[in-house]
Formats: structure tokens, sequence, C-alpha cells
């Protein structure tokens, strides 16, 4: 059965890592529903959030396939243990007439702020998890939507447990 | 002590023992061309095509297990070097490959002969690296031949900006003594749990089955693996890249398996009821169709690659770690404990194989007024007494190489397996001579394939390397046309070898000897004369049966059990 793995890499912050690992996903045609990557506090290291849909084997080769890569230090399946998982979300909606209150209302709802107001539109930022994001868009109707900028998930595990070099 | 860039890596070059880098030049790498220029801890050798030098590093590699070094400049000569790496790559093969690159303040620039070798090779290399200062060139080159080296081996290209190697500028040199790379490490000894597990599986087997791959050979482990095997008193198979890891003579040996391997090797992986995997990969070529593949069996799996665990067929005992050092840890708790695979069933195991082995698979049809390429190939084992180093192009020809010349000893049968790469059997050849003057050295080869790398004859002639080549010329792609008769009903399309050059003037041309062989009555003869020929490449073009085949064979989506055989067996 297929399943959504989020997983969490900790490479080497070079040029050309990133590469890599893209490079490693389309190659052996794995699945990438997103990719985020940044340095962490030890600028040497980057950490990468890499969110995957995959059947029980093909995760496991994508995990070793991640491992064999000389320019990664050490990498965990988040989806393994609990785990908190954040992507942050802009989208700008349609707002007119009575939809602005209503907009307004399920922006309050979802926690959203609402960042940019016109005539006929609101840009609203929202974080959260997949499935919060989701609901959202839902709520809102792919009519009223005009643009969705996700910057793809990232997490860390709960608890003590830690992804370090 | 002040360096240069090139003079950096010329000794660092010699720090890690090396003997010979094979190049060519280009702009990119003329301050190293400068730097090599009169000196002598480091021999260059100029091959015509950059193919060429990747290959022949290949081949000097698989033959000493010391890593294979090549130069080469940016853009086209980067280029060529591709296939080579790929080669090297799959067949994982410890080589450093150096190549130039335009002047780091025009990357990116579109810059004459630039081209993104980083990126163009990511996916062929173990790892590649772009050196980014004079500073940490000395320790990029140390990473580079310990990844190549180390864990499951293979290339590494270490891409260096031009200006970085220019004789004006100086850096302190000190070449480091142990590389620290907090990202890297390759597993080494198995879990001994994981290990106990497999002996005991092992040792309840009813039909047992050692299926063992070139991670023996790259390994080094053909010594273990030989005592493992005798020790049991299991029979043994071996895939094209594991040749040689267990002596073919020996009795326990069935041959190769997979596509065209023996019969009663498929058969045997059909039905065991334990499957020993040992360095090797579970390869499409040796499984056939997965779904059919050792149906009853439980699997043992020792691989240095994790990766290559559970890869294409899930396995019950997986064991990471080196070949060698897992089978001496089996070895020694066979040898602690009384318990042993019941030698009632290991005799009925052995009495079934018996039987496969009798329908005498690899019968070739000996009355023939044709030269057999299968017959060529038995007379140079005879006239080189099995013992020599023997390198392959790709094609019917290879197959017969590895059917027909049993090796005993590891790291002898030097071939293309993984990428299948038309044109390797020559300039490899060339490596291995190098390595090893005073062996014999032969290249069994096909007329389409040798045409790949003719040009490095000209290579062969300025190092005097004394190769014996045998084109099994059948005047066709053999494995196409093979292909094409029984998938495509015959139609021959474009597998024809039409216009081919007239090999012994060619080969005269570039200062060698050239014999031509049409009469199966001759072969013999010919081969002792060639042989006896010791300072002298000969080029040795066999007129072969256009129609022969090579069998056993599996069909695409066919299982093991499910082979066909050669008709013409009743011949023999
Ligand atoms: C570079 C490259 N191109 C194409 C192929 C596909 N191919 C595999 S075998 C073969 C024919 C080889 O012919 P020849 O060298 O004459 O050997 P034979 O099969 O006749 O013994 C071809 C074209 C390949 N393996 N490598
Ligand atoms: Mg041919």
């Amino acid at each position: 059965m297929k399943r959504r793995h989020v997983i969490a890499v900790l490479m080497e912050n070079e040029s050309g890592a990133l590469s890599r690992v893209a490079g490693l996903f389309s190659a052996r045609g794995y699945n990438i529903e997103s990719l985020t990557v940044a340095a962490t506090h030890d600028p040497t290291l980057s950490r990468m959030t890499i969110v995957t849909i995959g059947t029980e084997r093909v995760v496991e080769q994508i995990i070793k396939q991640l491992n064999k890569l000389v320019d990664v230090v050490r990498l965990t399946d988040l989806t393994e243990v609990q785990f908190i998982e954040r992507e942050i979300m802009l989208v700008k909606v349609r707002a007119v007439e009575q939809g602005r209150e209503e907009l307004k209302r399920l922006n309050d709802i979802f926690r959203g702020r609402i960042l940019d107001v016109t005539d006929s539109s609101y840009v609203i930022e929202l974080t959260g998890d997949d499935h919060k994001l989701n609901a959202f868009l839902d709520s809102v109707g792919r009519d009223n939507i005009i643009e969705v900028v996700r910057s793809g998930a990232t997490g860390v595990a709960r608890g003590d447990k830690s992804l370090k070099p | 002590m002040e360096l240069s860039g090139g003079e950096v890596l010329i000794q660092a070059l010699k720090e890690e023992g090396v003997e010979f880098i094979f190049g060519y030049p280009g702009g990119a790498v003329l301050h190293i061309y400068d730097a090599l220029y009169e000196q002598n801890s480091v021999k260059h050798i100029l091959v015509r095509h950059e193919q060429g030098a990747t290959h022949a590093a290949d081949g000097y590699a698989r033959a000493t297990g010391k890593p294979g070094v090549v130069l080469v400049t940016s853009g086209p000569g980067a280029t060529n070097a591709v296939t080579g790496i790929a080669t090297a790559f799959m067949d994982s093969i410890p080589m450093v490959v150096i190549s130039g690159q335009v002047t780091s303040k025009f990357i990116g620039s579109d810059a004459f002969q630039e081209v993104d070798c980083i990126g163009i090779t990511r996916p062929c290399v173990k790892h590649n690296f772009l050196v980014d200062s004079l500073e940490n060139f000395a320790e990029t080159i140390k990473k580079a031949f310990h990844v190549a080296t180390t864990g499951r081996p293979g290339p590494v290209v270490v891409d260096i900006p031009k200006d970085f190697t220019a004789p004006g500028v100086k850096v302190p040199f000190e070449y480091p003594k142990t590389v620290n790379m907090r990202s890297y490490s390759p597993a080494e000894q198995g879990h001994p749990g994981q290990i106990r597990k497999a002996v005991d599986l092992i040792l309840s087997a009813k039909r047992p089955m050692i299926y063992s791959g070139g991670g023996v050979v790259l390994g080094d482990a053909a010594a273990q693996l030989t005592e493992f095997t005798e020790l049991l008193g299991y029979p043994i198979t071996q895939t094209l890249m594991g040749l040689g890891a267990f002596p073919a003579s020996n009795k326990q040996n069935l041959g190769m398996l997979g596509m065209h391997g023996t019969y009663e090797a498929n058969m045997a992986m059909h039905d065991c009821d334990v499957l020993i995997a040992i360095g090797a990969r579970f390869d499409d070529r040796v499984t056939g169709e997965t779904s059919s593949f050792c149906p009853d069996a439980k699997i043992v799996h020792v691989d240095v690659d994790p990766a290559s665990i559970s890869k294409t067929v899930t396995v019950d005992v997986p064991i990471v770690g080196n070949v060698s050092s897992v089978l001496e840890a089996m070895i020694a708790l066979i040898k602690d404990t009384k318990k042993r695979a019941d030698p009632a069933d290991l005799a009925e195991w052995w009495s079934i194989i018996k039987n496969w082995s009798s329908s005498d698979c690899l019968a070739y049809d000996k009355t023939s007024k044709l030269i057999k390429p299968q017959a060529v190939v038995e007379s140079l084992w005879r006239a080189t007494k099995g013992d020599a180093y023997v390198t392959s192009d790709v094609g019917q020809h290879q197959m017969f190489a590895a059917q027909f010349y049993g090796f005993d000893k590891p790291r002898r049968w030097i071939n293309s397996g993984g990428l299948g790469t038309m044109g390797f059997g020559l300039p490899a050849a060339i490596g291995v001579q190098l390595a090893f003057p005073d062996e014999t050295v032969a290249c069994i080869t096909g007329e389409a394939s040798i045409q790949m790398c003719i040009q490095e004859l000209s290579t062969c002639l300025q190092y005097g390397t004394p190769i014996k080549v045998i084109n099994l010329n059948n005047r066709y792609m053999g494995m196409v046309r093979q292909w094409q008769e029984f998938s495509y009903e015959k139609r021959y399309s474009h597998s024809y070898m039409d216009a081919l050059p007239d090999f012994v003037k060619l080969t005269e041309s570039y200062g060698h000897v050239g014999m031509r062989i049409e009469n199966p009555e001759d072969v013999d003869a010919a081969m002792e004369e060639a042989f006896a020929m010791k300072d002298r490449l000969v080029f040795m073009d066999f007129q072969t049966d256009q129609g022969e085949n090579v069998y056993p064979m599996i069909e695409a989506g066919k299982g093991h059990h499910e082979m066909r055989l050669n008709p013409a067996r009743e011949l023999a």
C-alpha cells in the first residue's frame, strides 16, 4: 500500500548537494510531493525535508539510496515517529461582496492571517500540516482561488529525538 | 614544500601509489601536462580517445584491485570519458577521473570547451568534486581515492578549473594521512546476530545453492568463498561478473547462471530451498522474471551495499558488510558447530543436479565445416593453459568467452557486465597488460565491437602491449541478430556488418601482426603461432559461423526453468 512519508535529511551544505537528491529521485523514478531545503544553525549543514508517496518497499529503497549519497550525513523517516509537520501557504483569493465576510470567517477558523487587502482580493497566510492547508483550500473553493503558493512541508520529531550529525 | 596545482596533483598521485595515468591533453589540463613533463613518478599513457583512457584505467583496476586513474580535458574530453565512467560505475570499479574545467571565473559563461562535467557525470559516479580552491585540492584528491576504493567501489570525478593548476600559483603541500568525512562511513563487519541466523538457515537446507557475484572478486574474497563452499559441499553458481572467484574446474561449480547460464545452474536456482547470495545484486539478467525467481527459497544475502538488499528481490536474512569478513565469520561459526545439512538430503540434491548436468547444455555442433566461436574460445583456453587475462567486448562472443573459458582465478575475466559497453575490450586489455607485462592477455571481441575503439591499436604499438585480439568475426552484430531471429521473425534489421575493413591489413597498418583464419582445422595451429609471438600484438580474425546462437537462453519474461536449449546438441 502506498503511504505518504516525510523524510528529514541532514546534508553537507555544499553546492551540488541538492541536485544529487533531485537527480536521484528523477533517475530512479521516485515520486517527490515536495522538497524544502535551507542551511541550519550549523552553516556547514543543510536540512532538507522530502515528502514522498510510495509503497513500503519503494520508500525503503529511497531511504537507502539517499543514505548512499556521499553528501548525506544523516536522515530519518519522520513518519515512523511522533512528529510535527508545518508548511506555510500564501493564497490569493477573490474577495467580493458578501464573499468578503465569508472569507474572513474562514480565515479566523483556520487561524490564518490576512496580509493584503484590495477591493476584490485578499492574500491569506496559513501555516499547518498538509491536511489543514488542503482543507482550507477546499473550503475556499476552487472558483475563488487566484493563486496558491506553498513552501513544502518541514518537520521535526516530537520529544527528545533529534537529527544530529 | 610549495607546489602549484599541477604539482600537487602529481605529488598526490605519487602518495597514492599510482603507477599509471591514462589520459589525453587539452587546453584546460595543459598546466597539468606541463607538470607531468620530465617527471617519472607517474607514467602517463597517451590513448587515442578518452573513452579508451577510461576503459584502460578500468581494465587496470579490475586486474589489480587498485584504482585506475584518468586525466582528461574539459568539454569534449570529459564527455568522451562519460561512457567509460558509466561502465566503471555499473560494475563498481574503483577509478579516479581528473577532468580539467575552464578557469573558475568563466564557469557558467558558456566558455570555450565548457561543459557541466559535475552535472553530466553525477548519475554515473559514486561521487564527484568540483575543486573550489587550491588550498583544499590535495585533500579533495585524498577523499576521491578514499571514496573510490572503499565500501562498494566506484568511479569518482575531480573537476579542476584551469586557474587552480597554473604554475605561478603555489600553496604549501602536505598530503593528508587520513580522511575525515562525517557523511561517509561504509559498512565493514556484518552484524553478528544476522550472521548467526544465516548460518543456521544455511545448515538446515535440504536443497542449498550458493550464488556469488562480482562483489566477491572486488572484495578479494575468492579464497574465503572457496573455503566456505568446499566446507559445506554445496553447489555454487556465479554471475557473469563473478566468474573466477570460485574455480571453474571445481566439481561443485555449476557454472554461470542467468540469461545465458547453464541448464543445471538455472534449474538449481529455481528448485533450491535456501539461496546464499554473496556479493551479487539480483540483476535482471540473472533473475529473469522476478515473480518466478527461486520460488521455494529462503534467501541469505551478503553485500557491502545496503541499497542492494531487497532492491529487486526481497530477502530473508540480509547481512551488510564486506564479503570477506562476513565469509570468514560464517566459516568460523560453521567450523564451531557439529550441525550440518542432512547428508542424505544433500546427496539426493546432488543427484538431481547431476541429472540436469547430463543435458550437456553447452554442447555445440563439432562437425561443422565452419569455425564455431565456442571452439575458438576452447582453443584459446588450451593455448593459454586456462591462465590468461581475458577481456571482452559485448555480444555473443562475450557470452561464449564466459561459457567456454573456464576461469580458475579471480580478476582474470574482465568484461563490461552492467553497462554492456561495446568498445571496452581492447582498451581494457591495454590496462591489464601494462599492469602485468609478463602475463598473457587476450581480448575476445566481435567485428562490430572492436571497431568502437579500434584506434587504441595505435596506443598498443606506442607502449608495446602484446595483446592477442581474438576477433570472432561473424559479419553480424550476432547478439542483435540472435534476438531478431528469436523475437522478430528473422527480420535482420541493420544487424549485418557490411563494408568491413580487412582486419589483417588494418592491423598491419597499425604496426602489428594480423592473421585471418577461415577453417576449423587451422584454429589450434593459428593460436599456437600467435601466442608464440610473445612480444607482438596479434590480431586474429576468425571467420566464424554466421548463424551460431548463444544457448541456453532465458527469453524475456521467462523463469529460470524455462530455458531455450541448443537444437544442435545431438550433433555434438
Ligand atoms: C555501445 C553499444 N552500442 C550498442 C550495443 C547493443 N549491442 C549489444 S551486442 C551488439 C552486437 C555486437 O556485435 P559484435 O561485436 O560483432 O559481437 P557478436 O554478438 O557478433 O559476437 C550490440 C549492437 C552495446 N552493447 N553497446
Ligand atoms: Mg559479430
